[in-house]
C-alpha cells in the first residue's frame, strides 16, 4: 500500500488488508515472506524483528496481537516515528473491531482474511496515514484546539454540561471542527487520551455520511478501553455550522435521549451566538489575534512555529504561509529597511513539519535526549526547545544569530502565554 | 385525522443504495456524494395519506460486515423492513435471504416486508431476474418493486396482471411511492389485526 509520497505500509496476516498495488498472488507471496521473516527471528533467535534497512529504504515491523504490521519508508522518518504510525494503524483497526473481537477471530481461524471484516474501513486507515503525514499533532502526541474567544468556549461548554449532566452513562461529550477540538466534557473519573481523540477526528473527517443524518455507531477507543465498544451519537450541530458533536455512552439503546440532548444543545448554541463564533474561527472571518498569529506576533523573521503545551497535551501551530501572503506581510514589516524581498519558496505547514521531524526525534531520543537544538544554514534556521512545560519548534529566516533567535523566542512565548486561554482549553470540564 | 407512528428498518448489503433511496425519498433528491453509512442513520418523515398521517421513523443501517451484529438493535422494534438489493449483484440478492431468515427467527411480531431491487437503471448489467425476485417476494409475503434512486424510477410488480407497470409521472417520486405503499400496508395490516405492536400510537388530532 502506498500512502502519501514516501511511505509504503502493508498490514499482514497471511493476506494484507490494504494493498493498492500488486495482485493477489504477489500479495500472498509477500505475506508469506513477511511471516517467515518474523517467525524465523522469533523462533530461532528468540528475538523480535524490528527493522530491515537497505541503502535507500527501511522496513519496520510491528507485531501486535494476531497482526503483523509492516511499514516501508524512503523518507526521513525515524524508526520510532514509523512505529508510531503502525501503532496508530493498529489502534484504528481496534477502534473498528475491539481487541476482544480481533483476538477471538484469530483464535477461531488462524488464517482468517481480515479484509472481510474491515471492508469499508480501509478508508479510515488510508485517511489516518495521510492525516499523520500532514499533521504534527501525531508527532507530538497532542491535540489541536480551535482558537476561540474565552467567553464563547465557556458558553459552549456550559450548554453541553447543563444539557447533559442528568443523562446517565454518558461518558464523553466532544465538539470538534476541522480536526480541532472545541470542547470536551467528560465523566468525572475518566479522561480521553490524545491518540483516542485523533481517532475520533479521523472518523469524523473520513465519514461524510455523518453530514446526511444523525448517526448511531459503535466506537472503540483503544486507550480508554480496547476490549469494548462505546456507542456514539454523532451529528453535525446544524446545516450552517460544520462542528460535529459526539456523545459517547455505554448504553447501546440511548439514541433517543441523546438525540434530544443534541437538539437542545444546538438550540442553546444558536441562541448564545456560539455557532457564529465557531464559524468565524473556522473561516477566519474576523481579525482576531489568532486569525493570523505570525502577523499578530509581529516578528518577521519567524516563518513558522509549533508549540505543545505539555500539561494539557495540546498543540498550536502558526499558519501555513503562502508566498504572496509572506511577501505582503514582510513589506508591511519593513520598518528598519534592510529586509530583502527575495524569492521564498512556497512552503506549507506540512513542509515545515517534515523538517521538524529530525529535531523532534533528537528531542524524544530515549538514550540521549536533547533539550535545545539550534541549527542555522542558508536555507533556514531552526530552533527546537523542550522544557517541563512545553515543546517548541521554530523556523526562522536563514543564517539567524543565536542570540537574536532566543530573543525572538522569548517574545513568542510571551505572546503564547497571553493568548493561552484562547488557543488552548485550559480547564477540563466534567458532567 | 388519525396519526400513526411507524418504524421502518432498511436492510441490505454494502453499497446497494439504501441511503440513496432513503435520501431520495426524504430529501426528494439524489446525491452523488452519499458515502457509506457508519453504524446506522436515523431519519424521520411524515406521509399524508387520504385518511391518516403517518410519522415514519427510518433506521438506515450500514451494510458493512463489521456492523452486521448491530442489526438486531434496529429491527427489534421495527414494524416494517425494507429489504434492498442491487439488481446487478446476485450476491446482494442472496444476502436478502439471510436477512429474512434472521428476521423470521428473531422478531416475534409479524413484520411488514418489502423487497426492493434498486439500480434498475442499470438494466444492461442485470444479474437478478425480476421473475425470480417476484417469486421470492411472494414466498415470504413481501411486496416487491424495482427502483432507481438515481433516475427516480419505480416499477411495481403487479401481481394480479402479472406484468410490470412502469410508474407514470404521478407527481410522487417513485422511491416515495415504494415507501408510501409500505406505509399503507402497515396501516391496513394493523387494522385487520395482522399486526399489533405496542409501538403504534393512535390518537385524534
Ligand atoms: N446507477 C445507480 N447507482 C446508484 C443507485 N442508488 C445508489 N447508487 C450508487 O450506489 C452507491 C452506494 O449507494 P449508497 O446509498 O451509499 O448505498 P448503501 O446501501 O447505503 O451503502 P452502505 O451504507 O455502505 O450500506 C453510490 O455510489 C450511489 O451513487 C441507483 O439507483 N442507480
Ligand atoms: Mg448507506
Amino acid at each position: 500500500m502506498l500512502v502519501g509520497q514516501s511511505i509504503e505500509t502493508g498490514y499482514a496476516y497471511r493476506l494484507p488488508l490494504n494493498f493498492k498495488y500488486g495482485n493477489e498472488d504477489k500479495l500472498a507471496g509477500l505475506c508469506g515472506v513477511i511471516q517467515a521473516l518474523v517467525s524465523v527471528v522469533e523462533e530461532q533467535n528468540q528475538d523480535i524483528l524490528r527493522s530491515i534497512s537497505t541503502k535507500d529504504c527501511k522496513a519496520i515491523f510491528l507485531v501486535k496481537g494476531p497482526l503483523i504490521l509492516v511499514a516501508v519508508s524512503k523518507s526521513n522518518e525515524s524508526e520510532t516515528q514509523l512505529v508510531l504510525q503502525l501503532t496508530y494503524a493498529f489502534n484504528q483497526i481496534v477502534s473498528v473491531l475491539t481487541l476482544t473481537q480481533l483476538n477471538r477471530i484469530f483464535e477461531q481461524r488462524r488464517n482468517y482474511d481480515l479484509r472481510r471484516l474491515l471492508s469499508g474501513a480501509e478508508r479510515l486507515i488510508d485517511h489516518l496515514l495521510i492525516f499523520m503525514e500532514k499533521d504534527p499533532a501525531f508527532l507530538l502526541g497532542a491535540v489541536r484546539c480551535l482558537p476561540l474567544p474565552e467567553k464563547a468556549r465557556e458558553n459552549i461548554t456550559n450548554a453541553i454540561t447543563s444539557t447533559c449532566n442528568k443523562i446517565r452513562d454518558l461518558v464523553f461529550a466532544i465538539l470538534i471542527a476541522g480536526n480541532q477540538l472545541i470542547t470536551l466534557v467528560r465523566m468525572k473519573k475518566y479522561t480521553l487520551h490524545p491518540s483516542d481523540i485523533h481517532l475520533l477526528f479521523n472518523l469524523v473527517r473520513s465519514s461524510e455520511s455523518f453530514k446526511t443524518a444523525e448517526s448511531w455507531t459503535p466506537i472503540c477507543l483503544p486507550k480508554f478501553d480496547a476490549t469494548g465498544f462505546l456507542h456514539g451519537h454523532v451529528s453535525y450541530i446544524s446545516e450552517d455550522c460544520q462542528a460535529c458533536l459526539l456523545l459517547l455512552t455505554v448504553q447501546r439503546d440511548a439514541f433517543f435521549p441523546l438525540s434530544q440532548a443534541k437538539h437542545t444543545i444546538a438550540e442553546k448554541l444558536r441562541r448564545s451566538n456560539c455557532l457564529v463564533a465557531i464559524n468565524d474561527a473556522l473561516n477566519r472571518n474576523k481579525e482576531l489575534p489568532t486569525t493570523n498569529p505570525l502577523k499578530h506576533i509581529g516578528i518577521p523573521e519567524i516563518r513558522h512555529f509549533m508549540y505543545k503545551c505539555k500539561s494539557t497535551a495540546q498543540l498550536f501551530t502558526s499558519d501555513p504561509i503562502s508566498l504572496d501572503r509572506l511577501q505582503d506581510y514582510r513589506l508591511r514589516h519593513k520598518e528598519g529597511g534592510d529586509i530583502m524581498v527575495k524569492k521564498i519558496e512556497k512552503l506549507s505547514d506540512m513542509d515545515y513539519v517534515r523538517n521538524y521531524r529530525r529535531f523532534c526525534s533528537q528531542i524524544h531520543c530515549s538514550s540521549t535526549p536533547a533539550k535545545l537544538i539550534f541549527r542555522s544554514n542558508s536555507d533556514d534556521t531552526v530552533l527546537a526547545w523542550v522544557t517541563n512545560g512545553f515543546e517548541l519548534y521554530v523556523t526562522f529566516d536563514p543564517l539567524m544569530e543565536k542570540d537574536h533567535a532566543i530573543r525572538a523566542v522569548d517574545r513568542l512565548l510571551h505572546w503564547i502565554k497571553r493568548e493561552e486561554e484562547r488557543i488552548f482549553i485550559m480547564h477540563a470540564p466534567t458532567f | 385525522m388519525k396519526v400513526v407512528e411507524a418504524k421502518i428498518v432498511v436492510l441490505g448489503s454494502q453499497g446497494v443504495g439504501k441511503t440513496s433511496l432513503v435520501v431520495r425519498y426524504i430529501g426528494k433528491m439524489f446525491s452523488k456524494h452519499i458515502s457509506p453509512t457508519i453504524g446506522a442513520s436515523f431519519f424521520t418523515c411524515n406521509i399524508n395519506l387520504e385518511d391518516a398521517r403517518i410519522k415514519l421513523q427510518v433506521w438506515d443501517t450500514a451494510g458493512q460486515e463489521r456492523f452486521r451484529s448491530m442489526a438486531p438493535m434496529y429491527y427489534r422494534n421495527a414494524n416494517a423492513a425494507l429489504l434492498v438489493y442491487d439488481i446487478t449483484s446476485a450476491g446482494s440478492f442472496a444476502a436478502i435471504k439471510g436477512w429474512v431468515k434472521e428476521l423470521q427467527s428473531n422478531v416475534p411480531e409479524p413484520m411488514v416486508l418489502s423487497l426492493v431491487g434498486n439500480k434498475c437503471d442499470l438494466e444492461e448489467s442485470r444479474a437478478v431476474a425480476q421473475s425470480e425476485a417476484a417469486q421470492f417476494a411472494a414466498s415470504i409475503g413481501a411486496a416487491y418493486c424495482e427502483t432507481s434512486a438515481l433516475h427516480d424510477q419505480f416499477i411495481s410488480h403487479s401481481q394480479t396482471h402479472n406484468r410490470l407497470v412502469s410508474s407514470p409521472s404521478s407527481g410522487r417520486s417513485p422511491p416515495l411511492r415504494c415507501m408510501s405503499a409500505l406505509a399503507t400496508t402497515i396501516i391496513s395490516k394493523r387494522e385487520n389485526g395482522t399486526i399489533k405492536t405496542s409501538s403504534f400510537t393512535k390518537r385524534k388530532e
